[in-house]
């Protein structure tokens, strides 16, 4: 067969390469530029080695930051999955009652961040806040700007409610794919309804849990709007994630090596933590030991 | 003792699924549900199960009244189109799983698996997961779920629709051992009469929600009661031509008269139809009984080592089943001809009035 070559293919690719090259690539090969050298104007740079990436793995506030992110991050997968799971469970499955459930679980995903987290600033402030002022109202002092503790409780239910519902979606196409015979085959073999969701529901959720749990932690791992409008990452250190740390070395105080260096850390870190999740995932339940 | 449905109906909103049924269904034997799709026979299947509950009338288990239990509390097993099994354990852990349920005895659980996985020939397979199985492995598992479950009533609903040819006919084989050695009620959903008659046992023809006839497979398949039985358990369907007896002479169509003979001596002058089975048509003349008709050719299709060569005549569409591989021009005249001794006839209400005499003849 004669091989058919035509070089107009090229003009079909090369617009998506240019962008991909002028969003993606460059970009990320700046950083890479940035974190090897010292930069002390257009003209005067010092090519450094590995010197801001020493800095940055021995920097102690970037040790803190990174361990409140994972407690973080950690803490949003075991509320956020097992809750899509169970509000999915609940939803009707079909008629009009499915669709208007749909819309109103789907709401919090259609607001813009930055109004989130107005929406939640006015919410919890301890005078004049529904929420807030209800909490002191019952006698128990809250106050998000002034305790960690607090200020962590508020970010954590901006994320649990404004992504849940992904989750939910999520969950609840992967229910609504389970042929009906199963759960016929299910009552006529006698089995509970625990047994149904473990036996059936669950593994055949699988494939849908698989995304939701990398797209959750991956996003909260990422986590800088919701802290950011809060309280900009206080009081004091407590809310001040990975990126918010970052952003401040960035462009609080100019540190472009370091940031560079930090940001390289932090793609590899997220990266990997993706890639233990996923092959951890795609093993459950398959009775894969190795 | 036995399976008695008596006077069943089932309304969903104002559509009528299934219309007055009335059976009887033996232990130890073997019934198919032989219509197309929606003509209630996997509804017909869910009120056995109890997953529904009839709109009308009552069903009887050896004279125990079933309607209002609830499926848990029946002794049912069932089958899918579809291939289910529990898709987190392994071959075994689904086998075992109805008599883990019913809280068997480890050792009895054990015995019992390995036997009618064995049976099913996946006594190799034990440690798979669904997942890693063939679609034929994954149904084999499926039936010896529900086989291990020795359920007065075992339900398949049209299990082999899924699997590839080769496999159906060997899977449908086996089936037919399997089952010819249990006490259970079988009950066995299809659309295609080969299959029916491959099965054998009895059969209930339903249609548009109503039984139209039930009885040994063979004694439907020679005698179907009215033509649209004959034309449902009949594939290609049943060709159907009008036709007018007038002093001891037929005339079919457009084709000439010929005398009366054998089966069809009795019958008394008047306007029929005749029914004819699309391999009892033949593109040549075999005797010089055979009436001879003017057709023309609509389309030729293969099946299998078959031609089914649709033809015109008289406005009637018919088929022709025609061994062998052949290619056709389009409006191209063909001469059909068909034994008189082959011939079902019925009378303008659709009823039945005699059937070729199968005493003389083999069963084709």
């Amino acid at each position: 067969m004669k091989k058919w070559q035509d070089n107009k293919a090229w003009f079909m690719v090369i617009p998506v390469f240019l962008v991909v090259a002028v969003s993606a690539i460059l970009p990320l090969m700046t950083v890479v530029n940035y974190s090897l050298q010292d930069i002390f104007g257009p003209d005067q740079r010092v090519f450094v080695g590995i010197e801001w990436y020493q800095e940055a793995l021995t920097d102690p506030r970037l040790h803190a930051a990174l361990k409140r992110q994972l407690l973080f991050s950690s803490l949003v997968l075991l509320i956020e999955i097992p809750l899509g799971i169970l509000i999915a469970l609940m939803m009707p499955k079909r008629g009009w009652a499915a669709s208007l459930s749909l819309v109103l679980v789907a709401l919090p995903l259609l607001i813009p961040w930055n109004v989130i987290g107005t929406i939640w600033i006015i919410f919890m402030r301890p005078d004049i806040g529904l929420l807030g002022a209800a909490i002191n109202g019952l006698g128990i002092p809250f106050d998000h700007t002034a305790a960690p503790f607090d200020a962590w409780v508020t970010v954590l239910m901006m994320e649990v409610w404004h992504w849940t519902p992904l989750v939910v979606l999520l969950a609840y196409a992967g229910l609504q794919a389970i042929p009906e015979a199963y759960f016929q085959a299910a009552r006529i073999d006698g089995a509970s309804t625990w047994a149904t969701f473990r036996y059936i529901q669950l593994p055949k959720m699988r494939g849908v849990l698989t995304i939701a749990v990398l797209l959750r932690f991956m996003d909260s791992f990422l986590i800088y709007a919701e802290p950011f409008v809060l309280t900009g990452g206080g009081p004091g250190n407590s809310t001040t994630f990975l990126s918010i740390y970052l952003v401040k070395l960035a462009v609080g105080q100019f540190d472009l090596g370091p940031a560079a260096a930090f940001s390289m850390i932090y793609f590899l870190i997220a990266l990997l933590f993706c890639w233990l999740f996923y092959q951890a995932l795609l093993k459950v339940g398959t009775g894969d030991k190795s | 003792m036995a399976m008695v449905i008596q006077n069943v109906s089932k309304r969903v909103a104002n559509e009528c699924h299934i219309d007055d049924i009335s059976l009887q269904l033996e232990p130890g034997t073997f019934n198919v549900l032989l219509g197309r799709t929606l003509s209630g026979k996997t509804s017909l299947m869910r009120l056995l199960a109890g997953l529904d509950k009839p709109t009308q009338g009552r069903i009887l288990m050896n004279g125990r009244d079933l309607t209002g239990v609830p499926v848990r509390k029946r002794d049912v097993a069932m089958v899918y189109q579809q291939f289910i099994n529990y898709p987190s354990m392994s071959v075994y852990q689904n086998i075992a799983s109805p008599l883990r349920l019913a809280k068997v005895a480890a050792a009895e659980i054990d015995r019992k698996v390995r036997e009618v996985a064995e049976m099913l020939r996946i006594d190799n397979l034990l440690e798979r997961l669904p997942v890693e199985l063939s679609g034929g492995q994954q149904q084999r598992t499926a039936i010896a779920r529900a086989l291990v479950k020795d359920a007065e009533l075992l339900l398949l609903d049209e299990p082999l629709v899924n699997l590839d040819y080769k496999l159906r006919e060997e899977l449908r084989a086996e089936m037919r051992e399997i089952f010819k050695r249990r006490d259970s009620i079988v009950v066995y959903a299809t659309t295609e009469p080969p299959e029916a008659l491959a099965l054998g046992g009895n059969t209930a023809v339903l249609y548009e929600g109503r039984l139209e006839q039930f009885g040994p497979t063979v004694e439907v398949y020679q005698h179907p009661q009215t033509s649209r039985i004959a034309q449902a358990f009949s594939d290609p369907a049943m060709n159907i031509v009008a036709g007018t007896v007038d002093a001891g002479s037929l005339r079919l169509g457009e084709a000439r008269q010929v005398p009366l003979q054998q089966h069809l001596r009795g019958l008394a002058p008047g306007n029929y139809r005749f029914g004819m089975r699309a391999n009892h048509l033949q593109l040549q003349r075999n005797s010089a009984a055979d009436i001879e008709f003017q057709t023309s050719i609509g389309l030729a299709e293969i099946s299998g080592s078959e031609t089914f060569v649709h033809v015109v005549h008289n406005g009637d569409a018919w088929t022709v089943q025609q061994p062998g591989i052949h290619q056709y021009q389009l409006d191209q005249q063909l001469q059909v001809y068909v034994d008189p001794a082959r011939l079902y006839v019925f009378d303008l209400t659709d009823q039945l009035v005699v059937s070729p005499d199968n005493a003389s003849r083999q069963l084709t």
